[in-house]
């Protein structure tokens, strides 16, 4: 898990009304890892999901796959190399045309992407259903046959025809019940285990990050503010927005709930972020160099960044 | 709630049904539940459990010529299956309120959200206009909103998803009733705000001693803010007992299914999550047993042949549930 697969590098989205959602990103997937990414609503997350497979095209900096730079992209080889890039997405019924039988809506990104015969595709799309538990005879049927985990299915299936290398799921099991949920997270992560599929993983929720990641990138209005390898930042989260976020999830623990730190106040306007470091005005632990200076994404730990001058995890000794 | 307390709200014999192409839908199949006064009684289901129709009747939200709501729901003396429409609306946003999950479709777009509020304050109370805007922008201090006198001149739109979920509940509480029905009202909000959201649920009931059904699919939530908990599967109450029975000695099988397919942020992590096979039932038929029983790891030919009672079993005192098998998953005689 050491080679990378997919690289931002300063990357930058800015709409029309001048809201910056993504500012200056540099990020690294590595081959075979799910990366989760996790924050709140606005943060700029499915949108740096969406630059990072030119969905959304940035305003500068670059995307790098496999040491190809993809931003600038065109034609052919545009073509072929998003092939290796997929997406799912939250809501599998927007995302599935309901006249089109779902053999069809899986085959079409192998004819289109891969210039797969018909008849080849057909095959490939009854081989995509077993493995996603629908079995091949789904695909006489159309999408709206199928209940919301099902159709979920349909989307990976479709995500998979054509033999991507890289996935971004944004929010694939949000509007699940928590039953079917559980069935799509252990799906996804046989895909990536199975397949060897690299995958960025983009949630709201951390408890299903924690199943299915490898390593967690948190985000805060358009910027990663930490990122650690799993089991460290459940354990220890460094940046106090991690921790806080953390502490807002209600837990399932017999007896008194326990105190939680209750973030004051919502996010700010992400067209006009703070000075200094975007999260002192909610912070607990701010102190006048946060409200000036923002401080940069430093590693800490080997293999762990946090964007903070007062990390709550100490700094990794000299030796 | 104690067995002795007289409940605030009785429900008893309640069934939904609904008019659909190809037959009629059993959106809750025969429910009874009592709530007593300052407690917090979640219930809990999946998509098509139920959960909303059941709150919906109470208030008198889903009638109609396609909708069969029969059996009784008493409220000082009134019941609120059989009221009059006209009834309803005095008791409506008086004696019960309702907060729902989607504030931004549940507020009125063209109105301020103080006119929103200062309305339902004069339907139920003879106030001025001026006193009736003063009481809003003090409910929008009550419920967390910060600079109440600018946000109480904003439309729905100019504010953000949590304070819109604020604001229907300055509404809900607006004349302070007894009950207050709070359908899903985190699940559109982040868990910051989320956090936000029920620390000012439970001060209602601390403070004002309201008593609340809270709607939800989210079982962390319940282990926040409930005192009681009705875990619903396919338009019935299969367990039902306090927080702390339902959620740490869960004795049906779906309840302990659905608990161990939650992903948590504690504990050991695991690889594969024990998820339950197949999906609820949605459709107008249903097995005349245990509507369960089709995805039970447990299922036995007793589960088939009637829907199992709700009953005091194997569990801790006060905690019922509908599952004929005992707790080592072995037929149990009913008594």
């Amino acid at each position: 898990m050491t080679t990378p697969l997919i690289e931002a590098e300063a990357l930058r989205v800015e709409f029309a009304n001048r809201v910056r959602a993504v500012r200056d990103v540099d990020l690294t997937v590595y081959e075979g890892e799910t990366l989760g990414l996790v924050g709140e609503s606005g943060c700029g997350k499915s949108t740096l999901g969406k630059a990072m497979l030119r969905l959304i095209e940035p305003s500068a900096g670059a995307v790098r796959y496999r040491g190809l730079t993809i931003t600038g992209l065109r034609g052919t080889t545009l073509r072929s190399t998003r092939a290796e890039l997929q997406m799912v997405f939250q809501d599998p019924f927007g995302s599935l045309n309901p006249r089109r039988k779902v053999a069809d809506i899986i085959a079409e990104p192998l004819l289109r992407a891969r210039g797969a015969d018909k008849a080849t595709a057909r095959a490939k799309a009854a081989e995509l259903l077993e493995f996603v538990g629908l079995g091949a005879e789904a695909g006489d049927r159309r999408p709206h046959e199928f209940s919301g985990g099902q159709r979920q299915r349909i989307g990976i299936a479709r995500a998979l025809a054509p033999g991507p290398r890289f996935i971004v799921a944004d929010e694939p099991v949000s509007a699940l019940d928590v039953s079917i949920q559980a069935q799509v997270i252990n799906l996804l992560a046989d895909l990536t285990r199975d397949r060897g599929l690299t995958m960025l993983f983009i949630s709201h929720d951390l408890g299903v990050v924690r199943h299915v990641a490898d390593r967690v990138a948190v985000m805060y209005l358009g910027r990663i503010i930490e990122i650690a390898p799993r089991d460290a930042f459940f354990a220890a989260p460094a940046h106090p927005y991690s921790e806080a976020l953390l502490s807002s999830v209600p837990q399932l623990h017999p007896g008194p709930v326990r105190e939680r730190i209750v973030l004051e106040g919502e996010l700010p306007d992400p067209a006009a972020p703070p000075p200094g470091c975007a999260y002192h005005t909610r912070c607990r632990l701010a102190v006048d160099k946060c409200r000036t200076v923002e401080p940069p994404l430093a590693e800490i730990q080997p293999g762990r960044s946090v964007r903070c001058h007062l990390p709550l995890v100490p700094l990794e000794p000299a030796r | 709630m104690t067995a002795a307390a007289e409940p605030l709200l009785s429900i008893r014999g309640l069934r939904v049904e609904f008019d659909v192409p190809g037959g009629r839908l059993p959106a809750v199949g025969g429910i009874d539940l009592d709530l007593g006064a300052g407690e917090v009684v979640a219930i809990v289901g999946e998509s098509g459990s139920g959960k909303s129709a059941l709150s919906m009747s109470l208030v008198g939200l889903n009638r109609g010529p396609r909708a069969h709501i029969t059996g009784t729901a008493m409220l000082h003396g009134t019941d609120l299956i059989a009221a009059s429409e006209e009834k309803l609306r005095s008791v409506r946003g008086k004696d019960v309120a309702v907060v729902f999950q989607d504030a931004l479709a549940a507020l009125n777009p063209t109105q301020k959200v103080g006119a929103q509020i200062s309305e339902m304050l004069r339907t139920h109370q003879k106030l001025s206009r001026k006193a009736a805007w003063a009481r809003s922008v003090e409910l929008l201090r009550e419920v967390g909103i910060a600079n109440p006198e600018q946000r109480a001149k904003a439309y729905p739109h100019q504010l953000s998803g949590g304070m819109r979920q604020r604001v229907m509940i300055a509404i809900g509480l607006a004349n302070e009733p007894g009950v207050l029905i709070a359908d899903e009202p985190t699940t559109a909000l982040d868990v910051t705000i989320q956090a936000q959201v029920l620390r000012l649920l439970k001060r209602l009931q601390t403070d004002h001693g309201t008593t609340i059904v809270l709607i939800t699919h989210d079982l962390g939530v319940v282990a926040e803010v409930a005192d009681r908990v009705a875990v619903m599967y396919a338009g019935r109450i299969v367990e039902q007992g306090s927080r702390d029975q339902v959620l740490f000695a869960p004795q049906h099988p779906y309840t302990k299914a659905l608990l161990s397919s939650v992903p948590r942020i504690d504990g050991p992590a695991q690889d594969r999550l024990p998820a339950i096979a197949g999906s609820p039932l949605t459709g107008v038929t249903r097995p005349p047993g245990c509507a369960f029983a089709p995805r039970c790891a447990f299922t036995h030919e007793a589960c088939l042949p009637a829907p199992p009672a709700l009953l005091h079993r194997y569990g801790q005192p006060g905690q019922l549930d509908a599952c004929v098998l005992g707790p080592d998953r072995n037929l149990v005689a009913v008594p």
